[in-house]
């Protein structure tokens, strides 16, 4: 059981954070690019699912699988997206994502003036409280590989 | 005298005397420092949108509200949820135009304006401008561009306090490069 990476984009398609827990294999381009790639292709298919949805939906995309991991997305009403891979244990992280959004994100950088939203996250204390809370997960586990 | 904390989290709580002296602590030294009240009133504008792009991530992470359908929705949750959350206030919605696209805030009590009267020289002052400014900073967050402004001000000597608020247009997010 384990937690990969999360990312966490603003409304305008800017990294505001980027941390790996425990990524074996990287995706062969800089670390911009990918960040495109990612903001591009989560629009993508939140865009997708909305239209070929066969019947009215309450919450939208929320998460992808592969054989090898599980990719779990949550967006708020103001545009933020918090993104998490994972491994395939790891069912339902929507309280997750928004524990992190109001008790971290919301405390740690919204409430402090000296941080600029809209810009990527510099705020050592964000970091750490993030580190912490996602360690602290009860299916966060480092492999020894 | 303090306010009852609505807050669970915090344990702390600010005397709501202390959060009107501090309103009105800032109101006067920006009319020392611009002097001319339409000057002060786009300051505490200004200051209003800042806080209101910030106070609405709160908000969201507070509430739970999802996104809101129309613009009547987003009128119910600023006046049921917002406002009660952050000053303890209520205020009634009315006067929807036509279009649907426009309403007032009445404001019974507001917390700002304890105490305060306004002298005659600063006739064109909207005392509580800050809270035009918080509500188009929060809206515009969820992409709706409105506008909010007095019609009526208890300060200024009408009756009640009304803000209007006017809806423009939807904001669309930016799109990646690439997508049409």
């Amino acid at each position: 059981m384990t937690i990969f990476n999360i990312h966490i984009f603003d409304r305008n398609g800017t990294c505001l954070y980027y941390h790996e827990w425990n990524r074996r294999k990287q995706a062969g381009m800089s670390r911009e690019e990918e960040f495109k790639l990612m903001y591009g292709m989560i629009f993508s298919i939140k865009s997708f699912i909305a239209r070929m949805s066969p019947t009215d939906y309450k919450d939208g995309f929320t998460n992808f699988k592969t054989n090898k991991y599980k990719l779990h997305f949550y967006e708020t009403p103001s545009g933020l997206k918090f993104i998490l891979t994972t491994d395939l244990s790891v069912n339902n992280t929507r309280d997750v994502l928004q524990q992190i959004y109001s008790q971290i994100f919301v405390e740690f950088v919204v409430k402090n003036p000296l941080c600029n939203l809209g810009e990527p996250i510099s705020s050592e204390l964000f970091k750490i409280k993030l580190d912490n809370f996602v360690r602290g997960l009860p299916y966060f586990q480092i492999r020894q590989s | 005298m303090s306010r009852q904390s609505t807050r669970s989290t915090d344990s702390r709580k600010v005397s709501q005397e202390l959060f009107t002296l501090t309103y009105g602590a800032m109101v006067a030294q920006l009319i020392k420092d611009y002097e001319s009240d339409d000057e002060v009133n786009k300051q505490l504008d200004k200051m209003g949108y800042n806080i209101g792009v910030r106070m609405v991530e709160d908000f969201l992470a507070r509430s739970n509200v999802g996104r809101c359908h129309d613009f009547r929705e987003t009128a119910d949750v600023i006046a049921k949820q917002g406002f009660k959350m952050y000053l303890g206030i209520s205020p009634a919605i009315t006067n929807w135009s036509a279009a649907g696209d426009e309403f007032s805030l009445i404001v019974e009590s507001n917390p700002l304006t304890d105490f305060v009267e306004i002298p005659e020289k600063h006739g064109n002052l909207y005392y509580s401008n800050i809270l035009c400014g918080v509500l188009r900073g929060a809206l515009e967050m969820v992409q709706m561009e409105v506008k909010a402004w007095f019609t009526q001000d208890s300060l200024r000597g009408d009756n009640t306090t009304e803000i209007r608020l006017k809806f423009i247009k939807r904001l669309e997010d930016a799109l990646p490069a690439g997508e049409e």
